[in-house]
């Protein structure tokens, strides 16, 4: 058995001291090496990553990975996903990436509601482009490119996710480790397109701990039915990003359809299939 | 020698190509070789399209200006093509709805006296001129139950009656001694080419004249053993073919120039990371949306140079069927053996015509790329003498992959360390080595013509049928590279040796293929150039080079 230590690459961390990356890090280590002791096979796991802060966890875990490039992290992952359905694949993205970038693949994912885990470093700013506004930073956030303060309202991506499709919509915070262990290994254990948005804050460019400690509640089984998308959506509001007491954070939606591999492969596997006999096919054009 | 061209027109939806088909199946059937052009506005209703079928007692991958007989479903196919008809030829119309000299059928009348829809009227039209050319009808019967899936009974019907119409046959022609063979379209050579070769994947976003290589596999799916995606954008396209790729699964790709111009991250991310990435570019007329169903050969610098930093490539040009098969599967061959970026580069003019296709199948099979012997601790970029690195897919027991865009070291893990960044820079670009070896045993520069003949007709992709008529009837040589990068400069230099002058014929504004050429030290002494979008037809090319050589 693996433990998340060994887990671990020799690749040297480069995130800030109290980058809420590290938490991040340590969830999805620890929520992978439970899986492991459920049954699943780490070699077939593979994650996928973007560019960005977010990105370098691709570098810092010792299983299959495909780094990919700034806001390209679902296509990878769609390809991957279909070519070998039996692979486990789990995206890293970060905001700027997830939601600006490349915002048209997320949605799509979430449409077709593949079968794949897709978390959101969301820390609200570009960590390695030193610090601009994202599409979630709240409105009139002074970024180093909005100095005069952002002109833009942010997109509620929880919100976003559940009416574009996707099955399992949860929110989680570095903060609270334990919950986001539970939800990525919940996320991953759910078939189809399961989306995590990841509250993690940036130390040097944009430090919420304390907007965050003082706000964020644990949403229940007790007190939200996660199985009804109208009480989702009301529960996706109570923050948009910007307005808003109280921060809900947990799983909001979760429901049950078929995968878009089930309804594109119907049992094919790409990687294993051989091709057919052009002959026939040839023949029919005399 | 027997030959014959046949041009039909009439109005968006008035089903023409089809009807087009039906006629180059019939003569097909009868012996004769095949070339088809298709020529329609980007529209669905109106507009006038028309094809060209030409037949000919030998292999041809080329139309003539001049045809023989006009069929006209309307009045614009009159106007625009009666200066095309031969001395000797014939227009065959639709009296009720067309003023012309030549034989007029009122075809929506046997149409409507059968009970049959007025697409049928083309049924009429073929009736009528498989009388003018004397077919059996048992020919013209076994063609329709063969092409026409709905209401069999009628359409044969309808084209009995106008086939009885025509009293005297007058343009009879010769039944051939010669076995049909398969018509295929260039897009339709390029999907079967890559499945040869173990295609599992295609990925592509809709964008003429590359949508028909997606419409043709996602048909025959089954058949072939191949998964299609439609995806969001060709974007989307590229990145989820890497990452098929990544997960071992032989994937292609195919656009136009449009859409292709979105892949370049991802083409510039395939030779980064070493992901074999095989991409159909079928070009078309622009810049930008230009001219959407017309041809262009404007596309070569632009994949030759696409994509930012320096990585290794191959781009192929077919000019024929066979070519489109042949690159097809020689391109996903490479990509997989070298671990880069290869590329079909036809346009309009080869995807959508059509040609009689002979070819010894068995030349394409699948090769795999260098795997993983599963000994000792995996490494995605082992740095080997041939700069190729043993692949392994994920979910192998003992194997982590990991690839990434970022410079790396042998693990996949990044690096910005100087010496870990030469060694692998050196280690990408040299497999250009390997892959120079094995391009020399195939014949990367194709020659035509009189190979004796002081004058050269230098093309490459589409031109080829028309260069090589033209050269037969001037006693020239045609010299065509089927690889344009790695420019084969060695093959050339030997084709072109003895060579007094060389005339380069290309279908765009620049000359981008003389231009590539001229770099290597080839002196090009004239240049016919076409920048209309429209291909050269055989007779248009003659009259160039015969002026160019007075
Ligand atoms: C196509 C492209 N545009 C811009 C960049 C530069 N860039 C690198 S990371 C980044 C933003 C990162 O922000 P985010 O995705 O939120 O990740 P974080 O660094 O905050 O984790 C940008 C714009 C790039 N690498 N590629
Ligand atoms: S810049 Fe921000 S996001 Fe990036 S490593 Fe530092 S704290 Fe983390």
């Amino acid at each position: 058995m693996t433990t998340p230590k060994e887990l671990g690459t020799y690749a040297q961390n480069t995130w800030c001291p109290g980058c809420g990356n590290f938490g991040i890090l340590a969830s999805i280590k620890k929520a992978l090496a439970d899986l492991e002791n459920d049954g699943l096979d780490l070699n077939k796991v593979a994650i996928v990553s973007g560019i960005g802060c977010h990105a370098k966890i691709a570098d810092y875990i010792n299983v299959n990975s495909f780094y990919s490039i700034h806001g390209r992290v679902p296509p990878p992952m769609t390809g991957i996903k279909l070519a070998n359905p039996d692979l486990t694949v789990i995206g890293h993205a970060g905001d700027g990436d997830a939601y600006g970038e490349g915002i048209e693949h997320l949605i799509f994912s979430a449409k077709r509601n593949i079968d794949m885990t897709f978390i959101v470093h969301n820390n609200r700013i570009y960590g390695l482009t030193t610090g601009q506004f994202t599409p979630t930073s709240p409105s009139g956030f002074k970024g180093r490119s909005t100095p005069k303060g952002s002109p833009e309202d942010p997109l509620n991506p929880v919100e976003l996710m559940i009416s574009a499709g996707a099955t399992f919509v949860a929110r989680g915070y570095t903060k609270n480790m334990k919950q986001l262990q539970s939800l990525i290994k919940a996320a991953i254990n759910h078939k189809g397109f399961s989306f995590i948005d990841v509250l993690q804050p940036c130390f040097t460019f944009f430090n919420t701990y304390d907007y965050y400690n003082e706000r964020v509640y644990e949403l229940t089984e007790q007190d939200h039915d996660a199985s009804d998308r109208n009480l989702a959506f009301v529960k996706a509001r109570e923050w948009a990003y910007g307005e808003g007491e109280r921060i809900p954070i947990g799983l909001f939606y979760q429901v049950k359809k078929p995968t878009y591999g089930e309804r594109l492969l119907a049992g094919r596997v790409p990687v294993r299939l051989t091709p057919g006999d052009i002959r026939p096919v040839l023949e029919k054009h005399i | 020698m027997e030959e014959i061209s046949i041009l039909i027109g009439g109005k968006a939806g008035d089903g023409t190509r089809q009807a087009g088909h039906v006629i180059a199946s019939l003569l097909n059937r009868i012996g004769y070789r095949i070339f088809f052009y298709d020529d329609y506005p980007s529209l669905i209703r109106g507009g006038h399209n028309f094809s060209i079928v030409r037949a000919s007692e030998k292999r041809i991958g080329a139309h003539k200006n001049t045809v023989d007989i006009i069929i006209a479903l309307d009045q614009n196919t009159v106007e625009n093509h009666k200066n095309r008809l031969n001395a000797d030829g014939i227009i065959l119309y639709d009296s009720k709805k067309v003023e012309a000299q030549g034989l007029g059928i009122d075809f929506m009348d046997i149409v409507k006296e059968f009970g049959g829809k007025p697409i049928m009227r083309n049924t009429a039209a073929i009736g009528a001129l498989a009388g003018i050319l004397n077919l059996e009808w048992s020919v013209l019967e076994r063609d329709i139950k063969g092409s026409i899936g709905k209401e069999v009974e009628l359409n044969l019907q309808i084209a009995r009656h106008a086939y009885d119409r025509i009293e005297t046959p007058l343009k009879p022609l010769q039944k051939l001694d010669q076995k049909p063979l398969p018509l295929v379209t260039g897009n339709e050579a390029i999907a079967l080419g890559a499945v040869k070769a173990g295609l599992n994947m295609y990925i592509a976003y809709p964008m003429t004249p590359a949508s028909a290589i997606l419409h043709y596999l996602a048909e025959h799916e089954n058949e072939l053993g191949v998964v299609t995606v439609h995806p969001e954008s060709e974007i989307g396209v590229a990145l989820m073919a890497l990452g098929s790729a990544y997960a071992g699964a032989r994937t292609m790709v195919g656009t136009s120039g449009g859409g292709f111009a979105l892949m370049t991250e991802a083409l510039s991310l395939a030779g980064q990371s070493e992901i074999p990435m095989v991409i159909a570019e079928c070009q078309r007329a622009g810049p930008s949306t230009g001219v959407p169903t017309y041809t262009m050969q404007a596309d070569l610098n632009f994949v030759i140079n696409a994509g930012h930093g320096e990585f290794l490539r191959v781009v192929l040009a077919p000019g024929d069927a066979e070519e489109a098969f042949y690159t097809a599967g020689l391109a996903l061959n490479l990509a997989w053996k070298y671990q880069i970026p290869t590329f079909v580069l036809s346009d309009k003019h080869v995807s959508e015509s059509i040609f009689s296709f002979e070819f010894d199948l068995d030349r394409v099979k699948p090769e795999n790329g260098l795997l993983w012997d599963g000994r000792g601790e995996y490494k995605r970029y082992l740095d080997t003498e041939s700069g190729i690195s043993p692949l392994a897919f994920p979910g192998n027991p003992d194997a982590i992959v990991k690839v990434t865009s970022y410079e790396h070291d042998e693990n996949g893990i990044t690096t910005e360390e100087p010496g870990q960044i030469a060694r692998m820079q050196k280690k990408r670009l040299r497999k250009r080595k390997a892959l120079a070896d094995e391009l020399n045993k195939y014949d990367t520069v194709n020659i035509y013509g009189n190979p004796e003949s002081k004058t050269a007709l230098l093309c490459w992709g589409s031109t080829k049928g028309a260069c090589i008529e033209v050269a037969e009837m001037l006693d020239l040589k045609v010299v065509k590279p089927l690889m344009l990068e790695p420019l084969p400069v060695e093959p050339l230099k030997k084709a072109l040796s003895g060579v007094e002058k060389i005339i380069d014929v290309e279908v765009n504004a620049t000359g981008q293929l003389a231009k590539l050429v001229a770099g290597q030290g080839f002196c090009i002494d004239d240049m016919i150039l076409r920048l209309d979008a429209r291909p050269f037809t055989v007779d248009d090319l003659l009259g160039n080079v015969k002026e160019v050589l007075s």
